[in-house]
């Protein structure tokens, strides 16, 4: 079945059981919505020097924003704030990709599940919440440390 | 009705007041669509737009094959032929809604325009009906977001003052202080007849009184209503009756604003442009009378012309017909709704004074995946805020999925949903 191809049982488990879930500290804090559906994040980001030592976040919304913003936070904390964006360029590019795209399975781990979503254009922005949140943090963390050299 | 709720698709043909709906399917071409695996198209979507019969179409088409000129202007045969359909389509309008006078319709673009064009005249008026610093300005939580924001631009450029009727836990509106909304200071009394979110039918007589009674004008949004219950303007007794033609099978980029002719008379334009001039120096210009020094620029004509032929396709079949069929849809969805486990009903749980749209939570499914996983089953129901997210604040929820019903919808259609909606459970259970 087609549906199968979105809620990929990856996808439904990081919704059902959501990792690095609940705000805790951090260098910069941004609320993003979706105003289409009402989907809604709150997400810190906390740097240790270049790394991305936490991302913590609180939302409401539907399995696969929700399943994002785990998968998420399963894929930058630890790396560097580069590798991070380049996980989230990859990432991007595969939502954007319309069905076409498979993902790197080496950069994108658990994400490249959300490969079915491309399809649904109007799901790619839920997929998406949580990823652009973290981009618009990460910026303004950096900013608030201009010395950061990754 | 019978008693057998344990397997779909059978109890249905027991409603009464159902209109001969295998009939009228053959006359929307869209209804025959089937989607994805061979499921047939299940519309439950009408609250946000309407489908469109045949009849409708062909207006539309012959309109441009054989009619298609400007309106009001020129004086050959195409010219007057069109300004005759367009015209016409006015005179449909106004003895739908039971207007004293054709000249009180007004054409715009949609109900949101209707609205804001009322905002728009109260803002520049002169007095009594001027809003400035010292009026208030009363609506509803249960606007549509088009019958909120109007407001509060107003209320932020005057200085008016924005206060709101509040909702009970079931649904209604809690008038409990409707003495200390509407006051002596209240210029504008603008609310929906029926919520596009919950299906409310609100109690207009008791507002339209004490609103009267406070010399306060009244604007309605019948959006939700025009479409499924015979609209009388008079009986309303509001001063203006906003509604759109795309949800009562008209195209998109029609609407309408009924106002009582002096109020027109008396009220500013807002649009300036061609049409609605009488004559024009570089200096200054004198207007139109109404409804046309409300229609600046060239009109939706064919749109227009699509509206008149839904008119007539719903005055065929009789608004008390399409009302009362819509009735017994509504009574039998809200009972099997209430039988799916977790379900929650926004709004009246009952079908008593509720129009046709029905919101519900289902558990914590959120209802983007509810409504994925209905529309993989062919199933079109709407799901978000549904512009109307006070109400979604006001029960502490983000979003609802809504099924919407019509003239069309068959019980057969509300089992498919049912069955839909426990697939829905087993698929995220």
């Amino acid at each position: 079945m087609k549906l199968d191809s979105m809620y990929q049982e990856i996808i439904l488990d990081h919704y059902r059981n959501p990792h690095g879930k609940g705000l805790r500290d951090g260098d910069a804090e941004v609320h993003h919505v979706n105003p289409t559906c009402g989907d809604e994040i709150t997400l810190r980001v906390r740097l240790d020097g270049a790394v991305v030592a936490d991302v913590s976040y609180e939302s409401q919304g539907c399995s696969i924003s929700q399943a994002s913003a785990s998968v998420l936070n399963d894929l930058v904390v630890g790396k560097t704030v580069g590798e991070g964006q380049v996980i989230q360029e990859a990432f991007l590019e595969l939502m954007q990709s319309k069905g076409q795209g498979e993902g790197d399975e080496e950069v994108l781990e658990d994400a490249v599940a959300f490969a079915g979503v491309s399809k649904y254009p109007a799901r790619v922005k839920c997929a998406l919440l949580s990823w652009m949140a973290w981009k618009d943090a990460t910026a303004k963390a950096l900013a608030e440390q201009p010395a950061i050299n990754d | 009705m019978t008693q057998s709720r344990s397997s779909e698709g059978h109890t249905g043909s027991a409603l009464t007041g159902l209109l001969d709906t295998d009939a009228i399917r053959k006359d929307f071409p869209i209804l025959q669509r089937v989607l994805h695996d061979g499921k047939p198209l299940i519309y439950l979507d009408n609250a946000a737009t309407s489908q469109k019969p045949r009849q409708v179409l062909e207006a539309l088409n012959a309109y441009y094959e054989r009619y298609n000129a400007n309106v009001h202007r020129g004086v050959h045969v195409l010219a007057e032929e069109a300004t005759a359909l367009y015209e016409g389509a006015r005179d449909k309008v106004a003895a739908f809604v039971n207007a004293p006078s054709r000249d009180e319709v007004i054409f715009t673009k949609n109900a949101s325009e209707s609205l804001n064009l009322v905002a728009n005249m109260l803002g520049w008026a002169d007095e009594p009906y001027r809003v400035d610093a010292d009026a208030e300005i009363v609506i509803t939580e249960m606007e549509h977001h088009s019958n909120i924001v109007p407001w509060q631009l107003l209320s932020q450029r005057t200085g008016a003052k924005l206060k709101w009727f509040g909702l009970t836990d079931e649904g209604r509106l809690d008038l409990s202080n409707i003495d200390e909304l509407i006051t002596e200071k209240t210029k504008i009394v603008s609310f929906t007849l029926v919520s596009n979110l919950m299906g409310t039918i609100n109690p207009v007589e008791t507002i339209v009184r004490k609103a009267q009674s406070v010399g306060a004008l009244v604007l309605i949004d019948a959006s939700q209503a025009a479409p499924h219950m015979v609209l009388d303007v008079q009986a309303l007794e509001a001063d203006f009756v906003a509604f759109t033609g795309h949800k009562m099978l008209a195209p998109t980029g029609i609407g309408v604003l009924w106002g009582r002719q002096e109020l027109l008379e008396d009220l500013p334009p807002f649009l300036g442009g061609g049409e609605m001039i009488e004559t024009v120096t570089m200096g200054s210009s004198t207007y139109a009378p109404a409804p046309h020094k409300f229609e600046a620029g060239t009109p939706p004509i064919a749109q227009a012309v699509g509206l008149g032929a839904a008119i007539d396709y719903l005055s065929n079949i009789g608004m008390e017909k399409i009302a009362a069929h819509e009735h017994a849809i509504t009574e039998y969805a809200v009972e099997r709704l209430l039988e799916v486990p977790e379900l929650r009903i926004i709004g009246p749980r009952t079908a008593v004074d509720r129009g046709a749209a029905i919101s519900f939570v289902l558990g914590d499914i959120h209802p983007h995946d509810v409504g994925q996983v209905l529309d993989e089953q062919g199933i079109a129901v709407r799901v978000g805020h549904h512009c109307a997210r006070p109400v979604c604040l006001r029960y502490g929820i983000p979003a609802t999925t809504r099924a919407s019903f019509y003239l069309y919808s068959t019980p057969a259609e509300v089992d498919a949903l049912i069955a839909g909606l426990h697939h829905v459970r087993n698929f995220f259970g």
